[in-house]
């Protein structure tokens, strides 16, 4: 299958998987609020639920494929702390990651999750050039 | 049935497609994402088709929960209703830009990949359940 292909069809999976949960439980697929409510102990069973869901997949897909899909971190301890601080922090002060801003926001056409998602697609071409410029 | 469990069901299946979603579509490769947002070197687009075909069938999602009283499992739906534009949204996605490109992860390909059982990805989530912790639990109740 060609990437593209596959990056289509994997995307509207995770389209279908945000369906579900909206029209099902009423909720918005999340992944940021989700876990966020789960740390605080909000809304524990269901929200639990979902998270155990996402590795559950993968193994679905080896289970489907007879290997596990590519991951592969690029940069050392110390980014991949900061990477994680950065992510956990910024998703919950704005309010949603890639999935609740840019998967459902943008399919409410929501102009908060718009400036969201332009926000932070533009912060990530300029930390992956500034990487690159560093040569890492 | 007891609406929980059916509620519970529901997350467990929604979490499981959206899981091997993620890893059909090349997002659980922090690799690939940094090409992805490489756009002034060897840019790779394809993920640009992830964030389109999720959008294009959870926009038909939404028009068929307009058409609907309540979800299936609830008495009502539960949709953000802030549109206010400001600086913590703008502030906060700025950080988690920064944090996506310069680690290749968002937290569903985190916490997903975590099956895989490869260290980086333990430290990555752990440090993201730190930083969510540090906004919760500090930063936003800051006198």
């Amino acid at each position: 299958m060609s990437i593209y292909l596959a990056s289509l069809i994997g995307g509207m999976l995770i389209g279908t998987s945000a369906v579900m949960l909206l029209l099902l439980n009423g909720r918005i697929a999340g992944i940021s609020g989700i876990v966020g409510r789960l740390v605080q102990g909000v809304q524990t069973a269901t929200n639990l639920a979902f998270v155990i869901g996402l590795p559950l997949g993968v193994l679905v897909y080896l289970l489907a494929f007879g290997g596990w899909p590519e991951v592969r971190m690029t940069v050392g301890l110390p980014l991949i702390v900061a990477a994680g601080l950065l992510v956990g922090f910024g998703s919950r002060m704005g309010s949603g990651c890639t999935s609740g801003h840019g998967v459902l926001g943008l399919a409410r056409l929501s102009p908060r999750s718009m400036v969201a998602v332009a926000t932070f697609l533009t912060a990530g071409v300029v930390a992956v050039a500034v990487l690159r410029g560093l040569g890492l | 049935m007891n609406r929980i469990i059916l509620q519970v069901a529901a997350a467990l299946a929604s979490g499981i497609v959206f899981g091997f979603g993620l890893s059909l579509s090349g997002m659980l490769n922090p690799a690939r994402v940094q090409g992805f947002l490489d756009i002034f070197g060897a840019w790779d687009p394809s993920l640009a088709f992830v964030l389109g075909g999720a959008v294009a069938v959870a926009f038909v999602g939404v028009q068929a929960m307009k058409r609907m009283k309540h979800p299936a499992f609830d008495d009502s739906f539960h949709v953000p209703t802030n549109n206010r534009i400001d600086a913590p949204l703008v502030v906060g996605s700025a950080l988690f830009g920064l944090g996506w490109g310069i680690g290749g992860f968002c937290p569903g390909p985190a916490i997903a990949a975590l099956m895989i059982g490869l260290p980086e990805t333990v430290v990555f989530v752990v440090a993201m359940l730190v930083g969510m912790t540090l906004h919760d639990r500090v930063w936003s109740k800051r006198p």
